[in-house]
This record gives C-alpha cells, structure tokens and sequence, in this order.
C-alpha cells in the first residue's frame, strides 16, 4: 500500500512530491472539459476542477451553479455554491425553481460534475446514509441536494471522487443518484433523458463505463500507480480496460493555474 | 399589509409551538437572527422547512426547538457535517428529528405548487433513486409517480408546501413594507407566497426602493411583519451590504461538534449576547 497512501507521486518522492494527488485528480477532471461546454458545477473538487478548465484550456467553459447563477466567471475558487462572486460575475442569475426546471430537466445542460460519499460498480451514487438501515444511519450524510437531477437530467456525467474501499463499495447502502442502475439498459427503463456517468475520476485513476456491462472499467492510471494499488482501494473484483493507458502529470501550467485560483480563494 | 415591528415582536406574532416554518434564504441572505429569536423564545415542537438547513438549523434543531425537519441537503457547506443535526438523527440529541427528505429540484417544486395554489408539482426525477420509497412525515410516501395524461408518460409528483410561517432576510423595505432582496434570490418569494404567514427582517428601511437589477419585490400585503435588522443574515452575507464569514462557517464546525461547547455557545450568544462564534 505504500504507493498507492501517497496518492498519485510515487512512493521514493513522496516527501517532495511535486504535486498532490489531489491536483492530478483535479487536473484530469478538467481535461474532462471541452471549451464552449455547458457544465453544472458542485462545490469541492469539481468547482475546483471546472474552475481550473476555464482557466486553462477551457475560457468559453460555462459553469452553472445551483444557486442560479449562469455562466459564473470567478477570478477565485468559490467557498460555497452561494458565493456571492458567483452571482457578480454570472451571465444571468435565476431563482432556484428556474435553474432546475428550465435549465437542468430539459437536458440543456452538458455534463454534470458530482461528488460521492459511495459508489459502485454501477457507478450509481450514495450521498444520504451510511449502513444498513435508513431510519437508524451508521453516518448520516448530508443529503441529495440537487446531485439526483443532475444525474437524471444533464447530458453526461462526471463523477470525482477519492477512492477508499470505504468510497469503492460494490453496493452502495443508499441510492441518491442514479448511474447505470442494476445494468444494461436501466436508464432507458426509468426514463432517465441524460447519458449517465461518462468517467469516475478518484485519486488513483479513471474509470469508465464498460459499453455493454455498464461496469467501472479502470481505463486511466496515475503515474506511479499499480493496478494492484487501485483494485486495493475497490470494493469489488475491479475489470480493467486491456487499453489502460498512463495519465500524463498535471503540466506546470496547470498546477500554476490551479494554484493561483486556490491562492486568491485564500487571501480574500 | 405588513406591520413594521421589532423582531421580537415579528417571532412572536407569526410563529408558535408546533408550527411549520420555513426559513429561506440558498447560502445567501439566510435568516439568521430570526432564528436566534425562535430560540430565545423557546418555540418548540416546530417542523421545519428549508432546502439547506445549513447552521441556522443545526442551532435550532440544538436548542431543542425541532421534532420534525423536510430538506434536501443538510450540510455545513465547503465545511463538512452538521453535528447538531447528525447528533439528532443518529443519537436522538437532544430530542428524535422525523426527517421528511427531497432533492433540489422536488423541495423548489413543492415551494412552487404551494405559491401556486396546487396540491402537488410534477417533475422529471427521483426516478430509481431510494428517496422515491421514503415516507414523508404522515407516514405515506412523499414522492409519487404520475402518468402525463397527454403523452403517457411517468413522471413524479410531490406535495405542496404550504407552510404556517415563511421568514426571510432581505436587503431593503419601505416604510410600507414593500420588500425588496436581490442577488441569489433562491426559492425566497416561493416561499413567502407558499405560507400562510410571513416575516421579512431587512438590512434597512427607507423611503423609497429604488430599482436594482434582478430585484424580487414582495408587495406589502403579502408581508405580515417586516423588522429592520441590520446584519441579520450573519455568518451567510446581503449582497451589497455585508460578506459572507467565512471564519463562522469554520470556527461552527468545532463549537456544534460537542454538546456541552455548544450549549455553551447558546447561552452566551443567543440567549445572553449578539451572535458571534468566537
């Protein structure tokens, strides 16, 4: 395990690791991003990483936040999905009910960026209760927020999330938003209008859906990383993809980016 | 037409023991010292509605002020947890919380079918998720599938909200008590119009409004109590008056983790003083 507990450099330079693994994980969740790309934006990781597209590779990338603000252009990472930079710099700000129901359930909306507390192989997503029982949680979680929709309704999915066999879990207790389901063809079966989860971004890799199985594949591997290393951190017998390729490191520019963005956030 | 009151006198008018009461505000311009002032008033027995139950409800749900809560995501945001309310639900501290639980998209919905005057909103959602199965506080399930009588399609169907009370912070009233909010508005004039009573605190009360991009107006007669408190939406921010702390949000996660620092944190800042964390 030791690899793989350092994150993403590899074991002999973790102590002078020339970024974290968080930043590769946030670099690969941007790259994600294409320019002109409409994008609903959750706060943490994905804010971060939506943030980092913009800055870099992505300008015309628009972010949409739940609070109803369009096409927010923050200078810095926001502190919640209320900041008010959020709605000084947005294109338009909507009320609540309009964001959800004229922009995001009509499919308008091209990838949805979501966190995870659990997820499984079907890529279907807990952020409610940990254990068995609803009534009487191990852990209660905060909650649904507007993570369920977003999975139903925007055009594809991104999920990030850092692996753990606690976050990597074969069945997740409680299904807050749906993946793939049970499988092949469920969305279909439930009227679900958007793509589902395209990539699960973690902190050791990439996994996408297999195009039949609808099955986590690991497809991305950090450098440094084994595949020994990811499937210790899953928990189930994890399919890798026969073309698994080694992700490049964040580059200097987009750490730099990355860290400027974090800089002004902290020096408010 | 609204009444120009204090704010204790605004609580005490509008909202009593057992309650429904619903406390909007989406991160910005929560109601804070009116919650204070619903704890100071020792309400109990309340069910409360509110997308985020954010930190205005974890002190209530603390205090002891709530049996009941109907919310789509109850967390500290970009902090972690709500300690009181996770102590409630998982420890029954100081009192059992019967959740009643939504996403976003059903919770704005409900607030819009009760605005509107219908029983219930349709929308695309819930579909395959677990929230569909859970019971809403009368036991019976709160999210309910629907056929479109035009295409056949199944959609789901949530009951309206149409709370005893809705209170909400503002920027700015008239001395008619016009209201006046902008910036992130959130599902605030859903609420008002939901309720069957509300209370608008104010950062200010002027002679006249004057136009601001994106403003929401609530008319007077739609207000029952307007009072002028200044800062009343601290630690969460009123765009063009006061900026978000931050620090609170924070220095929140130590004080709510532990029972005796947060009674302790009740006594001396709302019960004997102004409200900061420190």
């Amino acid at each position: 395990m030791t690899a793989a507990g350092g994150g993403a450099a590899p074991a002999s330079a973790a102590d002078r690791a020339p970024f974290t693994a968080d930043e590769m994980m946030t670099a690969c969740a941007a790259r994600a991003l294409t320019d002109g790309m409409t994008c609903f934006v959750g706060i943490g990781l994905p804010s971060a990483a939506a943030n980092l597209a913009r800055a870099t590779h992505a300008p015309n990338l628009v972010l949409i936040y739940e609070s109803g603000t369009i096409g927010a252009k923050p200078g810095r990472l926001p502190l919640s999905i209320g900041d008010g930079i959020l709605a000084e710099t947005a294109d338009a700000v909507v009320s609540v009910p309009e964001i959800f129901n004229y922009w995001l359930q009509p499919g308008r909306i091209g990838i949805g960026f979501l966190g995870a507390a659990q997820i499984d192989r079907f890529a279907n997503i807990n952020t409610t209760v940990i254990g068995a029982s609803y009534a009487c949680p191990k852990v209660r979680l905060p909650g649904a927020g507007g993570a369920p929709e977003i999975a139903a309704s925007c055009r594809e999915v991104i999920v990030v999330v850092r692996q753990t066999r606690r976050s990597f879990v074969d069945r997740v207790d409680f299904v807050t938003s749906v993946g793939f389901g049970d499988g092949p063809g469920y969305r279909e079966r439930r009227g679900l209008t958007g793509a589902g989860p395209r990539k699960v971004i973690t902190d050791l890799g990439i996994l996408e859906p297999d195009p039949d199985s609808c099955e986590l594949t690991l497809t991305g591997i950090y450098p440094g990383i084994t595949v020994p290393d990811v499937q210790a951190r899953t928990g189930w017998e994890l399919a890798v993809s026969d073309s698994l390729e080694e992700l490049a490191p964040p580059t200097a520019a987009e750490l730099a980016a990355l860290r400027q963005l974090q800089a002004n956030s902290t020096t408010l | 037409m609204a009444e120009i009151v204090s704010l204790a006198d605004a609580i005490a008018g509008a909202v009593h023991d057992g309650d429904q009461v619903a406390m909007e505000g989406f991160t910005h311009l929560i109601p804070f010292a009116a919650g204070h002032e619903v704890i100071r008033q020792r309400r109990r027995d309340l069910t409360l509605v509110r997308m985020t139950p954010d930190l205005i409800y974890d002190q209530l749900i603390g205090a002891g002020c709530v049996s009941r809560l109907i919310f789509s995501w109850g967390g500290n945001p970009g902090v972690g947890s709500l300690h009181r309310f996770r102590d409630a639900v998982e420890n029954s501290w100081p009192g059992p919380l019967q959740l009643e639980e939504h996403s976003h998209a059903g919770m704005a919905n409900r607030y819009v079918a009760g605005a509107s005057g219908m029983p219930f909103a349709i929308l695309r959602g819930y579909s395959g998720t677990g929230l569909e199965g859970l019971p809403g506080l009368d036991g019976q399930p709160a999210i309910r599938p629907i056929t479109c009588p035009f295409t056949g399609e199944r959609l789901t169907a949530v009951a309206a909200l149409n709370p005893d009370v809705a209170i909400i912070h503002a920027q700015r009233a008239d001395r008619a008590g016009n209201v006046q909010l902008w910036g992130i508005t959130g599902v605030q004039k859903e609420a008002v119009l939901s309720a069957q009573r509300s209370v608008v605190t104010v950062e200010e009360i002027v002679d006249e409004l004057a136009p601001q991009p994106g403003a929401v107006v609530l008319p007077t007669w739609v207000v029952d109590y307007v009072a002028e408190v200044p800062g009343g939406s601290h630690p969460s921010y009123a765009l063009g008056f006061t900026a978000r702390d931050n620090d609170y949000y924070q220095a929140w996660d130590e004080i709510s983790r532990d029972r005796d620092r947060f009674s302790q944190w009740l006594a001396d800042q709302v019960f004997a003083g102004a409200g900061s964390p420190a």
